[in-house]
């Protein structure tokens, strides 16, 4: 599937979730947070660039692993991406949805 | 002589046992597996411990009785690993070096992670099903329990048998129907996940379950804290969800041993190169089962299948070879569906469970993401598969240790 965002076409899967995310750039994770109703703040920036980091060494992602990462706390990771943290934050950040069973 | 040692004598180590007794010659080395525990569970059976459908003897052998002749079994607790000086140190003083360590020492719930889990509760209230004492108590509780809010949770990601909590739940609900009191229990499923079912033919195939079943489901909920006064679970953006019981997965972690020997990452698996299970700290450790942290499920299955091939890589690190970038993900596995029917699924790192035959394309008689009876008797043949032909190694007629993809509806 594709998407039109930022000027730019993107390849997404059916959730909206970026495929290659050799395509993100800052101007389409703000696109991607303002469908998610979320003005990015530079404690948001810090966090996208904490998981894409993770994401580039293949280290799988969790709510615990974020919360000991020493970039932001479970609480506050919640106040700034609500409702599903993790699920809102790995798609601004153009990487794919954590990894689960069936 | 040369020395292979194993740690842990659990699925995985007796399996490697076996093969490798098989592959290496007696004179030139010696296999030793270090388990301090004396019993061997069946821990598939865990699941149906609580709905009297196993009986505790059914799942309990010793650990002796599956180590092979040449092999020898220490039981006693291992301190230390010390990778750059192959030793295994041990906590009565004894040291053993090796030249290829495997470690097999699995993973454990820890439900002192979560504030109040392990609280005044628990195991009145509150209790696991991923241990043989916490199936158990179970058990007596539902025998007598008259009925209220059943929560059925999973604290985070990655479980043992990450199907389990669900089958829980299937099988609850066929429990308290056949005891004539379905309507005295809210079933409610509390999962960190974004779905059941997060897969999406999964998902298509398997979510009116859930309906037909009347489990309602709780998603995106990272658990905060067990309130045991108020019985009730919080999460971390506020949400509460009530309980009369709650039968929860808790954190799982691998062994306390990885996190003394600095080999784990913060929930103590270990680092391992998911195509050839050599560790990534030393070439001469290698890791099966769930202590790795590779991104399999932590699953018998996938420790078989595991297991041909680290034996594979095994003889291959002996004679200096490349080692073979083969395991796959590979993970097979029954999933109970209550009334004496269960699914089969068949998945690997790469492709999603999907509809299909297994183990013969087009045949059967398996068939795969659909519910039948004849699943069901498949999972119950496979305790009697486990404790006769699986931990001593033997390979599992027209199984392959890759998934196949023929017979498999992937469009």
């Amino acid at each position: 599937m594709e998407k039109t965002i930022a000027g730019r076409t993107i390849a997404v899967n059916e959730e909206g979730y970026m495929t290659n995310f050799g395509e993100w750039n800052k101007e389409i994770g703000e696109s991607l947070a303002k469908e998610a109703q979320i003005d990015l703040s530079q404690r948001h920036w810090d966090i996208i660039k904490y998981i894409q980091d993770e994401f580039k060494k293949e280290s799988p992602l969790s709510i615990r692993k974020i919360g000991k990462s020493g970039v932001v706390d479970i609480k506050e990771f919640y106040a700034l991406f609500p409702n599903a943290p993790l699920k809102t934050a790995t798609k601004i950040a153009g990487i794919p949805k954590p990894a689960s069973c069936i | 002589m040369k020395r292979i040692v194993i740690l842990g004598a659990g699925t995985a180590g007796t399996m490697m046992a076996n093969h490798l007794r098989s592959e290496l010659k007696k004179e030139e080395w010696e296999i030793d597996i270090i388990d301090e525990r004396e019993k061997h569970y069946y821990q598939p059976g865990y699941l149906f411990l609580p709905f009297d459908m196993y009986e505790p003897e059914d799942i309990v052998k010793t650990i002796q009785e599956f180590i092979p002749k040449g092999v020898r079994l220490l039981q006693d607790k291992i301190e230390l690993i010390d990778g750059a000086n192959n030793l295994v140190k041990m906590r009565n003083g004894d040291q053993l070096h090796y030249e290829i360590l495997i470690i097999a020492t699995g993973a454990r719930i820890a439900p002192e992670e979560i504030e109040g889990m392990k609280g005044s509760e628990w195991q009145k209230s509150v209790f696991d099903f991923y241990t043989f004492e916490g199936a158990l108590a179970l058990r007596n509780k539902l025998r007598e329990w008259e009925g209220g809010k059943l929560v059925v949770h999973i604290t985070e990601m990655p479980i043992k048998c990450p199907v389990a909590p669900l089958e829980f739940s299937f099988l609850a609900d066929s429990y308290f129907k056949h005891k004539n009191m379905r309507d005295k229990v809210e079933i409610t499923y509390v999962t960190p996940l974004s779905g059941a079912f997060t897969k999406p033919k999964a998902t298509e195939a398997l979510d009116h379950l859930m309906v037909d079943k009347n489990i309602k489901i709780e998603t995106d909920f990272a658990i905060a804290e067990v309130d045991n006064e108020n019985k009730k679970i919080i999460d971390y953006g506020g949400k509460e969800v009530p309980f009369d019981l709650l039968v929860t997965v808790p954190t799982n972690k691998g062994d306390d041993l990885i996190e003394r020997s600095g080999l784990g990452d913060d929930l103590n698996f270990i680092p391992t190169n998911k195509a050839t299970l050599q560790s990534q700290a030393f070439k001469n450790v290698f890791v099966i089962g769930d202590a790795s942290n590779i991104p399999a499920s932590k699953a018998g299955s996938v420790a078989h299948f595991e297991a041909e091939i680290l034996t594979e890589n095994i003889l291959r690190f002996i004679n200096n070879e490349p080692l073979k970038e083969e395991f796959d993900g590979h993970a097979n596995c029954f999933i109970e569906t209550g009334n004496g029917k269960a699914l089969l699924i068949d998945f690997n790192y790469t492709h999603e469970p999907v509809e299909g035959t297994f183990p013969f394309p087009g045949v059967g008689p398996l068939r795969l993401l659909k519910e039948s009876r004849m699943n069901h008797m498949g999972k119950l043949a496979f305790r009697w598969i486990y404790w006769n032909v699986l931990l001593k190694g033997t390979h599992i007629p027209f199984v392959s240790a890759n998934m196949t993809e023929a017979g498999k509806h992937f469009n």
